[in-house]
């Protein structure tokens, strides 16, 4: 599952930073059928979220609702210098996860 | 005296002609994205959150991964695509010279890759052809579409000419009755765009993917109730240069957003 994570690569401590997050998935819905009628099973992104140098700073619950390649942007407090790691699973059990690390002054 | 009116009416003939030829004055040609809302517009220019850039940094990795029997990449020839790369799909659909066939970027990439790198062609429409194809189209945007009808290519303009004008389908409409005849009127809840060519492959809301300029004319003719030719067709090539002429000047915006 490719993604493409943005954050600044550094900031003043307190500084409200913004974290944007984009994946690549189809979020299957489970209400489609195939081309010969078959339901196509649901498949999205359930549960998606940041830990701050070990912190969960974000977590979000997805559903059926959801577009495919989902879009997710949200603000943190710039604390201490360190790492974002960012993880995701989906209904299929597939996982993914990216890390970016920020520098704090 | 009759010699010069003769004159006349031929260059008033040829003047009409040439009218006849460009039915949208270039102008008045508008790209995809300015008949889009704001918020796909503003998507679209957003390199960060524009979704079809994950199949650029696909296409990206891919230049540089050595493929084929000859375990070259696309870098090993071709070096920086940001500089090799430069202006190459706007000049497309073209000829090539090697099997005088008129090719769409994509169906080159693929004959790049059976010719120089000795490996399999990716299949019309797979994530491998539209990442390629879309990481080598993005090194054109803002490049203007300038694509060649001289020469060889002349016959297959005219063919694509003729696509774009035949009546076809259920609903017995052509591509001009649309996209010449009432573009910028509402049909339902959208406005109806001119259906130039220069955003892609393209990113549509209703796929909820990239996709192929190629696949865009194949949901056309599924909305006239048109039969759909098979991927890779020539008449898609030809209309693709049809295509090409009409949106002459308007900036690649490739991977563009569209509806």
């Amino acid at each position: 599952m490719a993604a493409r994570i943005q954050i600044p690569s550094q900031a003043k401590q307190g500084e409200v930073v913004e974290v944007r997050v984009l994946i690549q998935h189809p979020m299957e819905t489970g209400y489609r059928h195939d081309d010969v009628g078959h339901l196509i099973k649901r498949n999205v992104i359930k549960v998606l979220s940041c830990r701050y140098n070990g912190v969960e700073v974000f977590r979000a619950d997805l559903s059926s609702g959801i577009a495919a390649n989902p879009y997710v942007q949200f603000y943190t407090v710039a604390d201490k210098s360190g790492e974002l790691e960012f993880y995701w699973i989906d209904d299929e059990g597939k996982q993914g996860s990216e890390r970016q690390s920020i520098r704090v002054t | 005296m009759s010699r010069a009116v003769l004159a006349v009416a031929l260059l008033a003939f040829a003047a009409a002609a040439q009218a006849q030829q460009r039915a949208i004055p270039l102008d008045q040609i508008k790209s995809g994205s300015a008949f889009l809302g704001q918020d796909l517009r503003s998507l679209q220019n957003d390199d960060f959150a524009n979704p079809g850039m994950l199949w650029v940094e696909r296409g990206e990795t891919m230049w540089r991964d050595p493929a084929g029997k000859s375990k070259q990449s696309c870098a090993s020839c071709h070096q920086d695509a940001k500089s090799s790369m430069r202006g190459v799909a706007a000049r497309y659909p073209k000829i090539d010279t090697a099997s005088g066939k008129l090719l769409n970027l994509g169906s080159r990439i693929n004959a790049c890759r059976v010719d120089h790198q000795g490996a399999e062609p990716f299949r019309h429409e797979s994530q491998e052809l539209l990442s390629i194809t879309a990481y080598v189209a993005r090194q054109s945007r803002g490049v203007p579409v300038a694509a060649s009808i001289d020469g060889p290519a002349r016959a297959h303009f005219d063919a694509g000419e003729a696509a774009y004008r035949l009546r076809r389908g259920q609903m017995n409409l052509s591509c001009a009755h649309c996209h010449e005849a009432n573009w910028g009127k509402r049909l339902l809840s959208e406005t109806v765009s001119q259906g130039q060519p220069n955003g892609y492959p393209a990113y549509r809301m209703e796929w909820q993917t990239l996709g192929s300029l190629q696949r865009r004319l194949r949901a056309c003719l599924s909305g006239i109730r048109a039969e759909m030719l098979p991927y890779g067709s020539p008449e898609y090539v030809d209309l693709e240069l049809y295509l090409a002429w009409r949106a002459q000047g308007l900036p690649i915006e490739t991977p563009g957003v569209r509806r």
